[in-house]
């Protein structure tokens, strides 16, 4: 029966579908690579457009404004309007910049945007490519982003989106290295780089296989690595890297409004204007991803065997149900700290990337170490105290002074 | 403890959040064209001709085209041309009076000048045009109003006003 287990639905009825054609391997190779990229192609633009959507509503809230409201059903048609506004916008090239490069930065930044995607898993059976060094594949095609924001910046021959690519490349890659280090402590403990791997490492199989429901649901969430030390510490490190990867508030520095027009993106109009964000939020999305599959247990989440099943293996709600509602979940935290923080100074976004938070990812790689050859009794309330020391002591140092006592004469 | 300003932070933002659905007075923003505006008794935006009869508007006009307000205005927005009669005599009215609302910044300055008590500020804002030079030059048979409407506009000036005028005329009579 086919209904046996829902969560593997689409990928039985897919499988199905390709055992009828078995006969013509070379439509069944075309029609596999169609399936595994066209989805990510369709799926996450409309992720975006619901995205912008819930970005201006939920800002609009948290200043205590009502935000789109106008363009159909609470203004759930804005992401539409926007859309056809952009296209039908004059785009304006300089006539001092680089034509080709102009062109080719906005197309560039969309490709590892979306490539990324692939080595997510989106549910069991539902990795587009499962490679096996799937976490240094993301971040080898992710770092690569770096480059047409700076194509963009030096193309626009405009002093403003020049600052914009300087200040994005030095974002960028001094934050990719706490990123990166946080990542290590999840790769130790698996083994294993693949991404579907870390994914399975999180659930506690006896007990998501076993015949109690209760058992089932919490072997699909105790074991999240969230939930150890090194885990949560590697977690926030993952999310704070993450938000400057991505330029998103308060490390928005590469667009700053008010100080430097908008960045790279100051002589972009129209169409590529509209890919440039798109591509921001599809890397927003596809960061989430690995956060969530790394961090917060990938596809698995309190889940079921249904009762009418007789699959060990077979779960009631679909896993990127799971996946998806935890991506939007840490979507939304991105939008609450923008709607919170205001943006950081140059010299303070640096130094908070290699004083702050490098320093705690290399001491979290030594936790994760002692953990993982300490008993867990011992290892789990050990490497929370350490990792908190470490975290205010890190913190107290760098404060620095408030710099020489002033003295005002005439006050 | 270290960072603990962002969670205070992030607190605040989200009682504003939820704040917003369920307390009214939170969310000020006027819904506009439907739930109508918020022109008050004090609104101001640009002047208009009061006259007193409304059977002859444009005979009844308080300004006698002295052009104080034309030489007083500041962005210089206001146009006046005197009528003349047959004899080529100057009459006590104004054959032109223009202004170009894309010019007036509503300073209310032609009428602090006005000695007549004829030119007064409106509280109408619904002056979008589909042509930027035509639809924004206005004349006077658009300018003059009646001093009833400017009565509901703005009662209490218009009271004092009226008074005035009344002490005015008074005058002559007991002089």
């Amino acid at each position: 029966m086919i209904l046996d287990n829902p969560d593997q639905l689409i990928v039985n009825l897919v499988q199905q579908g390709l055992d009828l054609l078995s006969g013509f391997p070379i439509v069944v190779l075309v029609l596999c690579l169609l399936l595994s990229t066209v989805p990510l192609i369709a799926i996450f633009p409309a992720c975006f457009a619901i995205t912008t959507w819930l970005e201006r509503k939920g800002l609009a809230r948290i200043q205590n404004r009502i935000g789109p409201n106008r363009a159909g059903w609470f203004g759930l048609l804005q992401p539409v309007a926007d859309g056809i506004k952009m296209l039908l916008k004059e785009d304006i090239v300089p006539r001092a910049g680089d034509q080709l490069t102009h062109f080719l930065a906005p197309v560039l930044l969309l490709v590892p945007a979306f490539t990324v995607l692939a080595v997510l898993p989106f549910s069991r059976n539902m990795t587009p490519a499962a490679a096996d060094t799937g976490v240094i594949l993301f971040f080898a095609i992710g770092s690569v982003s770096t480059l047409p924001v700076f194509l963009a910046g030096w193309s626009s021959h405009n002093k403003y989106s020049l600052l914009g690519g300087m200040r994005a490349i030095a974002q960028m890659v001094s934050y990719e290295i706490p990123l990166v280090l946080s990542t290590v402590t999840v790769v130790m403990l698996t083994g294993s780089l693949n991404t579907v791997r870390i994914v399975e490492a999180q659930q506690v199989s006896s007990w998501v296989l076993g015949d109690n429901a209760a058992l089932q649901i919490l072997g699909q969430v105790l074991k999240w690595n969230v939930f150890t030390p090194w885990g949560f510490i590697g977690f926030l490190i993952f999310f704070v890297a993450s938000l400057a990867e991505v330029n998103r508030c308060p490390f928005d520095l590469p667009e700053a409004d008010s100080e430097i027009v908008a960045g790279h993106l100051t002589e972009y109009s129209g169409f590529k204007y509209a890919l440039f964000f798109m591509a921001e939020y599809i890397s927003a999305f596809a960061i989430s991803g690995l956060a969530v599959t790394l961090f917060l247990g990938g596809w698995s989440g309190p889940n079921i065997r249904p009762w009418w099943s007789d699959d060990p293996q077979a779960l009631l709600i679909p896993g990127f149900v799971w996946f998806f509602l935890k991506m939007f979940a840490l979507i939304l935290a991105m939008i609450w700290i923008r709607g919170t923080l205001p943006r950081l100074r140059v010299d303070h976004l640096m130094g908070f990337a290699w004083k702050f938070l490098m320093p705690l990812a290399l001491l979290n790689i030594f936790v994760a170490g002692a953990y993982y050859y300490l008993p867990r009794w011992i290892g789990w309330p050990a490497g929370f105290v350490v990792l908190y020391v470490c975290y205010e002591w890190l913190g107290r140092i760098n404060r620095g002074s408030l710099g020489p006592k002033r003295t005002y004469r005439y006050a | 403890m270290l960072g603990s300003g962002i969670f205070k932070g992030l607190a605040v933002t989200a009682k504003n959040f939820f704040g917003s659905y369920f307390c009214k007075s939170r969310l000020t923003t006027l819904q506009y064209p439907e739930a109508g505006n918020t022109i008050t008794a004090f609104s101001r935006n640009i002047p208009f001709l009061v006259f007193d009869s409304e059977e002859a508007p444009l005979d009844t006009l308080r300004c006698v085209s002295c052009k104080i307000c034309e030489k007083e205005c500041p962005p210089q927005c206001i146009y006046i041309v005197q009528d003349k009669d047959a004899n080529g005599k100057a009459l006590k009215q104004p054959r032109i009076f223009d202004i170009d609302i894309s010019v007036c910044m509503g300073c209310q300055i032609c009428v602090e000048v006005c000695p007549f008590e004829a030119i007064k500020m409106d509280s109408t804002f619904e002056l979008a045009g589909a042509d930027r030079f035509a639809d924004l030059l206005l004349h006077r048979d658009q300018l003059a109003k009646p001093n009833t409407y400017f009565h509901k506009i703005h009662p209490a000036e218009a009271q004092e006003v009226d008074a005035r005028l009344a002490a005015k005329q008074k005058k002559p009579a007991a002089a």
